[in-house]
């Protein structure tokens, strides 16, 4: 045997195979085999290895690395492992048990309620039953992937363990928990191909860098830039009905912090709380390093769970690059050669292998689900250019690029307009044309050619002075400000801005471009651009903080008034 | 890995207080394949585990230390901690302890003095202690931890009125050789209090010169006569690959101290860049594959084992803050160390040169210091109303100053507008009545908001878009609103 951090070789454990998984020393540290030679084999151990010793016992277990997907998942931190981490010790020592066999969440007892009939014929997707929870998302049992037949038996209203079986369909029992491996995607009917927008609460990304639900987003941004804060107001404010945050190689406080906020907050469309809808994945910086690389895979297939149950799920995931480290860092230990910046040459296809278990789709069962996954990337030195940045764009179909210009002013959330892109963004036009906001993709189009033209004029002024300018073109530059502290700047720490509905969102962006339609009339009526510099704008920027999260009408109503002192101006 | 099971930190406290914990009979081993740098391979060993302590016998009686960084085979690797400098493969004895590197516990470690691997150099008699523990420590349940919410007050205006340090956060300072980030860092040291309380401080000194550990000690000479302090002195001269256990004591006697005994620990370590040298000098004399700049792969990992030791458990009392320094090469942020420290910490302190040459103590870069958990810290209820608020303003004023100035020096002040002069004269303001601070001087929160108040006064009030209507009628010095 050989010890190097996380990597372990092994000789003569007969039999194996890829991914399965093995036991190694006497604390029973998982491990997974990821090469075979002859009568050698390579693990990357899931614990720390300090101690193991050559002649320490190792032991095949024919399993893949799985996790136990089950009622009990929601509001609940989970390792990277799928191990509940609130019935672990306060220090994470490596003896602990594997996620199918933590005592805990097997004693646990649920109630099951059966809705199918027995003696009809059932097939893969179809509820069996559901499991009340705490929350308001309903526990659907359904029959797994690849079980055809005769529903032959079914469990009356009971108190079941997740071991026991609730029902038999030809001859096959089916229990109420099942192991899922977390490597594969989990199988559907068909990818669906419309394009319906994800609310996420959040202005400048509804208004200008939509995502649809079942799509990718990345956003890379470099330290310091509120890449976890945005995704944070994603994971409360989202308008899905089950959020998987993945904490990913991130902090412990955070983690803590994400858990004590979601347990206050709550979940305006249904009145619970938030963290009844939410499923943490917690595998900190400071854990052990390979079950990093598995929690990203781990909080997708939770995702996928939900999915197939019928549910417009999100995973966050904080952040890829910690798990693309893990993966360079276990290259390295292997000894395979580099690509670039020693990321080994498999990046790419790993990242796609991530973000293209993202879809929107029809369930076995016929029902219409999405699994939409956010993925944060660190980039080292804020440089954008770096592999898993640039690779994880190709996957994505929204780049929410975080600018540390913006952030250093404190303009968050400091998403770029001219680094972002929505590919979408037709497609959600025309649903919101749909949905009767015809003006929708026209007024994001005039809003990021005002951004556009205002840089362009601000880089001006910063070389002749903003006085040497056209009145015109100073009005421009007021709107591109107006339009970015009124509009795009979000207050996450205000009651009342924090989460923002469409309606008020799109009040707001129409009250900055009827002000500067006002204004550029007042110019031709020969008023001067200094008079209407110095107008007091706190009314339309104090707007998002002072009109409450879904209140438009007083959005709109302010913008009257506003309107109306600035016709007077002489 | 025998001991392992008796020595984690959950269960450490109730391990018999057996002083010198060693093995004996230990087999000793004196087959020396090669030495490399710091690096050193025996052979014919069987029953090493990974990660074992180790000790290295030289032949007139010197005694070294090791870390085994590999076992293949027969074959252990070990980095030797004070280098190979005078080894040959003869007349090498290395005798294996049996399970990682183990350090002694306990208030015993207050006011005491010792080099970087805990060995006294005051003079005094090794330290005892309660219980013996893994100096790598466990990952802390995330669970268990309690979000950091009380601020610490440091009575220094740049960082409790704009980047507030909070009880269990880790909040770096980013600084260049020549900036006074030692003084800042004692200053800390000495003046921070929470809830009134002050702070049990360990201060692990890696890579530092004679003269700045004799600062150190001369500066909290008080706190370390009262029995608050532990000193941990790596200095520049002494070896290298020591450096890479000396945090690791620091932060097992601060766990010890705080979740145990139930202190405010504070936990300051300097220089993380040479600590993180260290680590490359080991990384590069395995001829492992760099990432940036010759620095492992694993440098995050390595440095988030470090840094995320600190916090609060939930239902215990005491909590472990940790501000690390470090000297960015170059002053580049970018650079490795300070990059990834940037990562794993919740903000950073920013020492500028140009804010040093404009004659501001601390020289604190205040758009590019930011603590994360001030939201959480500070405001109603835990600073006072209008704190987050003004905190807001003084530095988006401050951006806008800073190109009022940029501009002002393209066309002159004259060609300026009224408001960009305004910001002219509010940048001179908060700088000088604001951010500029004695050495030993200690400000109450309320005397730092209200002279950041002092210094937005000089702006129109229609500028202060970040500030309620009510914040600006109850705390605007009036008589000074010419608008």
């Amino acid at each position: 045997m050989r010890v190097s951090g996380p990597l372990v070789e092994v000789e003569g454990v007969e039999g194996l195979s890829m991914l399965e998984l093995i036991t190694v020393g006497p604390q029973r540290i998982i491990a997974e085999t990821v090469a075979i030679v002859g009568n050698k084999a390579t693990l990357q151990a899931y614990e720390y290895t300090g101690g193991l010793k050559a002649g320490d016992v190792a032991a095949a277990t024919g399993d893949e690395l799985s996790g136990l997907m089950g009622p009990g998942l929601l509001g609940q931190v989970f390792d990277g492992l799928m191990r509940p981490l609130s019935s672990a010790p306060m220090w994470l020592t490596p003896e602990r048990s594997g996620s199918l066999a933590d005592p805990v969440v097997l004693a646990r007892e649920w109630t099951f309620n059966p809705t199918a009939v027995a003696g009809t014929n059932v097939s893969p997707g179809d509820i069996l039953g559901t499991v009340p929870e705490s929350g308001s998302v309903e526990h659907r049992v359904l029959v797994p992937a690849g079980v055809f037949g005769e529903l032959s038996w079914l469990a009356q209203e009971s108190r079941v363990r997740g071991v026991d079986p609730i029902a038999v369909v030809a001859g096959t029992s089916v229990t109420l928990a099942e192991p899922s491996p977390i490597r594969r995607a989990r199988p559907f009917r068909s990818r669906n191909t419309d394009a319906v927008p994800l609310h996420t609460g959040q202005r400048v990304l509804d208004l200008m860098f939509p995502v649809a639900r079942g799509a990718a987003a990345t956003v890379p941004g470099g330290f310091g830039t509120g890449k976890t804060m945005m995704l944070q107001q994603i994971a409360k404010w989202s308008d899905a009905d089950v959020i998987v945050y993945v904490g990913c190689g991130e902090r412990g406080n955070e983690m803590a912090d994400v858990l004590a906020g979601l347990s206050q907050l709550e979940d305006a469309r249904t009145g619970g709380k938030l963290i009844d809808r939410t499923v943490i994945i917690a595998n900190t910086s400071n854990m052990p390093m390979m079950a990093r690389e598995a929690s990203i895979f781990t909080g997708i297939t939770v995702a996928e769970y939900y999915r197939d149950m019928g549910y417009d799920v999100v995973v966050i995931a904080d952040s890829t690059s910690r798990w693309a480290e893990a993966l360079r860092e276990f290259a390295n230990r292997n000894g395979d050669l580099p690509a670039e910046e020693g990321y080994p040459a498999n990046l790419s296809s790993e990242l796609a292998s991530f973000y293209e278990r993202a879809g929107r789709v029809t369930t076995l069962g016929g029902q219409t689900a999405s699994v939409t996954v956010i993925g944060a990337v660190s980039p080292p030195g804020g440089d954008m250019t770096e592999p898993v940045t640039t690779d994880s764009q190709r996957f994505v179909r929204s780049l929410w690029m975080l600018d540390r210009d913006l952030a250093y002013s404190r303009h968050y959330p400091a998403v770029s307009w001219t680094g972002s892109f929505a590919r979408d963004a037709e497609e959600l036009g025309a649903w919101h044309a749909a949905n009767g906001r015809p003006d929708w993709a026209a007024r994001r189009e005039r809003a990021i050619a005002l951004l556009a033209e205002s840089d362009r004029l601000a880089e001006l002024a910063e070389i002749i002075g903003s006085s040497s300018l056209p009145a015109q073109e100073r009005v421009l530059l007021l709107g591109g400000r107006l339009l970015r502290d009124g509009v795009l700047m979000q207050n996450a720490l205000n009651a009342n801005d924090a989460f923002c509905s469409t309606g008020k969102a799109a009040a707001l962006l129409d009250l900055v471009l009827d002000v500067v339609d006002a204004c550029q009339r007042l110019i031709e009526r020969g008023v001067s651009a200094t008079t209407i510099e110095q107008v007091d704008l706190g009314p339309v920027l104090r707007a998002r903080e002072e009109c409450g999260p879904a209140d438009a009408a007083a959005v709109r109503a302010r913008g009257v008034e506003f309107l109306m002192e600035l016709e007077t101006l002489k | 890995m025998m001991d392992l099971r008796g020595a984690s930190p959950g269960q450490g406290e109730a391990a018999a207080p057996a002083p010198a914990v060693r093995f004996a009979p230990q087999v000793s081993h004196g087959d020396i394949r090669e030495l490399r740098g710091p690096l050193l391979v025996v052979g014919g060993v069987h029953g090493v585990g990974w990660d074992e302590f180790a000790t290295v016998d030289m032949a007139r009686g010197e005694c070294r230390h090791g870390l085994v960084l590999e076992v293949d085979h027969d074959l252990a690797t070990l980095q030797v901690l004070e280098s190979t400098d005078g080894m040959s493969l003869e007349g090498i004895r290395i005798r294996f302890d049996g399970r990682p590197l183990h350090v002694q516990v306990g208030t015993e470690w207050l006011g005491r003095v010792c080099n970087g691997r805990g060995e006294p150099l005051d003079g005094g008699p090794p330290v005892t202690g309660t219980a013996t523990l893994p100096v790598s420590g466990w990952p802390l349940n995330p669970v268990y931890r309690d979000p950091p919410q009380e601020p610490v007050l440091t009575g220094i205006s740049v960082i409790d009125g704009l980047a507030t340090l909070v009880r269990g956060q880790k909040l770096p300072i980013f600084s260049v050789p020549g900036l006074p980030h030692l003084t800042l860092a004692t200053q800390i040291a000495a003046q921070a209090t929470a809830g009134g309380q002050t702070f049990r401080v360990v201060f692990a000194a890696m890579g530092l010169t004679h003269a700045d550990i004799a600062y150190v000690r001369d500066r909290l000479e008080e706190r370390s006569a009262g029995g608050e302090l532990t000193l941990l002195l790596n200095a520049a001269d002494d070896p290298v690959i020591e450096r890479i256990l000396t945090p690791r004591i620091a932060l097992t006697i601060a766990e010890h101290l705080a979740y145990t005994e139930g202190h405010d620990v504070l936990v300051i370590m300097s220089d993380m860049t040479s600590y993180a040298e260290a680590v490359r000098e080991v990384s590069a004399a395995r001829r492992e594959i760099p990432a940036r700049r010759g620095y492992p792969g694993y440098l995050y990992s390595d440095l988030a084992t470090l840094y995320e030791r600190c916090g609060r458990v939930k239902g215990r009392d005491g909590s472990v803050t940790i501000v690390p320094v470090l000297t960015m090469p170059g002053g580049d942020i970018t650079h490795p160390v300070p990059d990834l420290t940037g990562y794993i910490t919740e903000g950073q302190i920013v020492l500028s040169q140009d804010v040093a040459a404009r004659g501001i103590y601390p020289p604190v870069d205040v758009l590019s210091s930011l603590s994360r958990l001030m939201r959480s810290g500070a405001g109603k209820g835990r600073t006072r109303e209008d704190h987050l608020d003004v905190a807001a303003q003084v530095l988006a004023a401050l951006a806008r100053a800073r190109q009022a100035t940029e501009l002002a020096e393209l066309v002159g002040e004259a060609a300026l507008s009224e408001t960009d002069r305004s910001y002219i004269k509010y940048r001179t303001l908060v700088e000088e009545g604001l951010f500029d601070q004695g050495r030993d001087e200690v400000r109450s929160l309320a005397d730092t908001l209200d002279r950041a108040w002092a210094a937005l006064a000089a702006l129109p009030k229609q500028e202060l878009t970040m500030l309620s209507t009510a914040l600006l009628e109850k705390y605007l010095p009036k008589g000074d609103d010419g608008e």
